[in-house]
């Protein structure tokens, strides 16, 4: 029982570095809680309920995306019986003005990177960089 | 266990029931649509009709290679290498090193000629993409899914007119202006001429055929023996480039 003390002092550094990750998000401001969204201030309704876009939107866009490309179809009536062009600058983008704050906040928050931004140009950061 | 004459036939006609409905349950499965099923107007067959004299008449202009690839962001690298073009001009002897003389009339040799896709009615790029990334419409533009393209390069190799581009570098910093309404292309992708489809759908002209000029390029449709092109086909005499090849361009040139 001579060793109880250097096994108490381990089992403490053992336990500060197992818990690790909790303080360093304590320290970095890190929570749970869902990034707050900007919603467009001039719509009401998506192109689907609110429910979907959030759980789908990304089969939503894939569809779109395969429509337009591939079958060269490209309005889109959403359940409410109004019409929209299959467009992810011209139609989403022209609602959720604000990338930044709509898309890329809760992607960050999810730690996901889609690449569609690769290409897609969002029309307001070239409004604001200039042509 | 024996089994009766009746009993036979009755178990052999109820099973031939069940495969049928069987089969009719199969088709009545919705089917994944044919990635070149495209659903543009039945009977049409866009086509270019180009006459370099009406385009040598404007001189150096470069209009339509300015705005095609200015509303399609093709980016503006100079080095040949990396250059990425949609619409170009190449010397009348490269356009058509298969022309039956070694006379070309005086006023087209050595001149600059627009070339671009061709889009061919039997395509070589599209046979041999792995991806299906490239394919031939109904309407009979080659048309591209960059989100597809995995960048193999073989669509370049089969195409006997180069008119492929491959982005070797990530080419927005090249971009001399960014149109917002167009995707830019990334790294690693093999992009071309797509002839507007874009444009097509919402019923607007041909970013290059607008932006001429000189009337040197006239965009329409095979199919309609009425159009703009067939009449010229009608009246004038007109070649395409490497028919020997029998990739059938849908891209004329009065000579």
């Amino acid at each position: 029982m001579r060793d109880r003390a250097v096994i108490i002092v381990a089992l403490a550094c053992f336990l500060v570095v197992l818990s690790t990750p909790v303080w360093y998000a304590r320290a970095a401001g890190v929570t749970a809680k869902a990034p707050e969204l900007k919603r467009p201030a001039t719509e009401k309704a998506c192109v689907m309920p609110v429910a979907y876009m959030r759980a789908s939107h990304m089969d939503l866009l894939m569809t779109w995306r395969d429509d337009v490309v591939r079958r060269n179809a490209r309005t889109w009536v959403s359940p409410d019986g109004k019409t929209f062009t299959k467009s992810l600058t011209g139609t989403c983008l022209r609602c959720h003005a604000n990338k930044a704050e709509f898309c890329d906040r809760c992607h960050a928050y999810s730690n996901v990177t889609p690449y569609c931004w690769d290409c897609h140009v969002d029309p307001a950061l070239i409004q604001r960089s200039g042509p | 266990m024996s089994i009766s004459r009746r009993g036979f036939l009755g178990a052999a006609a109820g099973l031939s029931a069940l495969a049928l409905a069987g089969r009719s349950a199969l088709e009545t499965q919705p089917r994944e649509p044919e990635p070149g099923g495209g659903t543009p107007a039945a009977g049409t067959r866009w086509a270019l009709v180009i006459d370099p004299r009406k385009c040598l008449e404007a001189g150096d202009c470069t209009k339509c290679v300015d705005v095609c690839h200015t509303v399609h962001n093709v980016p503006a690298i100079a080095e040949p290498a990396h250059s990425v073009k949609w619409i170009w001009k190449e010397p009348f002897e490269r356009t058509f090193p298969s022309l039956q003389t070694d006379y070309p009339p005086d006023d087209l040799r050595d001149k600059p000629v627009m070339v671009l896709c061709n889009h061919c009615d039997n395509p070589p790029c599209v046979r041999v993409c792995p991806t299906q990334a490239t394919w031939r419409r109904d309407d009979g533009i080659v048309m591209m899914d960059w989100h597809r393209c995995i960048g193999c390069r073989y669509c370049m190799a089969a195409c006997p007119y180069g008119s492929r581009s491959f982005n070797w570098k990530d080419p927005r910093p090249s971009l001399v202006q960014t149109t917002p309404d167009f995707p830019t292309r990334s790294k690693g992708v093999v992009e071309k001429c797509t002839l507007c489809e874009e444009r097509l759908a919402k019923g607007q002209p041909l970013a290059c055929v607008a932006a001429c000029p000189a009337k040197a390029l006239v965009f329409g449709n095979l199919a309609d023996p009425a159009s703009e092109v067939r009449s010229l086909l009608r009246s004038r005499f007109t070649i395409r480039r490497k028919p020997e090849l029998g990739t059938r361009p849908a891209i004329y040139y009065i000579v």
